[in-house]
């Protein structure tokens, strides 16, 4: 299975070798692994809303929890991979996000993709990650001092995903 | 047949509720329509028309809210997503 939403953690470097586990043809795996950050203060300062912290404020996030929307999300990561594989020539895809509470320092998701050469596996996993990032129906909440507080979507992330699609 | 609704992120915690099944009212016919009608109950419904760029999904399929909805239809209501 490419695609994964878990509760549990996983070994990206099991994940990684097993793209190129028993094939000759693989030259290059492209990966990206995403965290849960601690300080998120800027962040927390430019948004509206009453829980955010004050101009000036620092925002320690002391945990996240990810929701998704079950079935939606295996669906929407599957037709962004699909969707990678009708760009590039690509081989395995592995993705993996978790889901639930996560800590400062814990693993949240994993992108990796197999190609014969460089060029098609950096471009494919970055494109996924890109999309994933506007598409696939996940959401975080973040545990500060000052309480729960939904993180608000980033305009750079559309415009991340809008550059695969240059007018 | 229901539509069912469902409801995900800051927008569940407004409403205090994550999923509903009802009777498609008469003469809804879209996604608009339908967030319209359920936002017309009052607080803490208008949620859903002051959420900024509401996002909605029609069986599981990213919509716009023009898209159409029918007796039958999963139909979910979500503020951006943010995952990664």
């Amino acid at each position: 299975m490419s695609i994964s939403v878990q509760e549990v953690d996983f070994d990206a470097g099991a994940e990684i070798a097993a793209l190129s586990t028993g094939r000759d043809d693989v030259g290059a795996v492209a990966s990206f692994v995403g965290l849960v950050r601690a300080d998120k203060a800027t962040e927390a300062k430019v948004s509206a809303g009453t829980q955010s912290a004050g101009a000036g404020e620092t925002a320690f996030v002391a945990a996240m929890t990810l929701e998704h929307y079950p079935g939606m999300t295996e669906k929407a990561l599957e037709a962004i991979v699909a969707e990678a594989r009708g760009r590039w020539d690509i081989f395995g895809v592995r993705v993996i996000h978790r889901v639930g509470r996560l800590l400062p320092g814990d693993r949240i998701v994993l992108v990796a993709v197999a190609s014969s050469h460089r060029h098609d596996a950096f471009a494919a996993c970055e494109f996924i990650m890109d999309y994933l990032k506007t598409r696939a129906p996940f959401w975080k909440k973040e545990e500060t001092p000052g309480g729960g507080r939904w993180v608000d979507a980033r305009e750079s992330d559309d415009h991340a995903a809008g550059r695969w699609n240059p007018d | 047949m229901n539509v069912k609704i469902l409801f995900f992120a800051g927008l569940r915690e407004a409403l205090g509720v994550g999923s509903e099944s009802l009777d498609l009212p008469a003469g809804i016919a879209t996604v608009g329509a339908l967030r319209d009608s359920l936002a017309a109950r009052g607080e803490p419904w208008s949620a859903l028309a002051t959420t900024k760029n509401l996002r909605a999904a029609v069986n599981q399929q990213m919509v716009g809210l023009d898209a159409p909805v029918k007796p039958g239809d999963e139909v979910a209501f979500f503020p951006p997503v943010t995952g990664g």
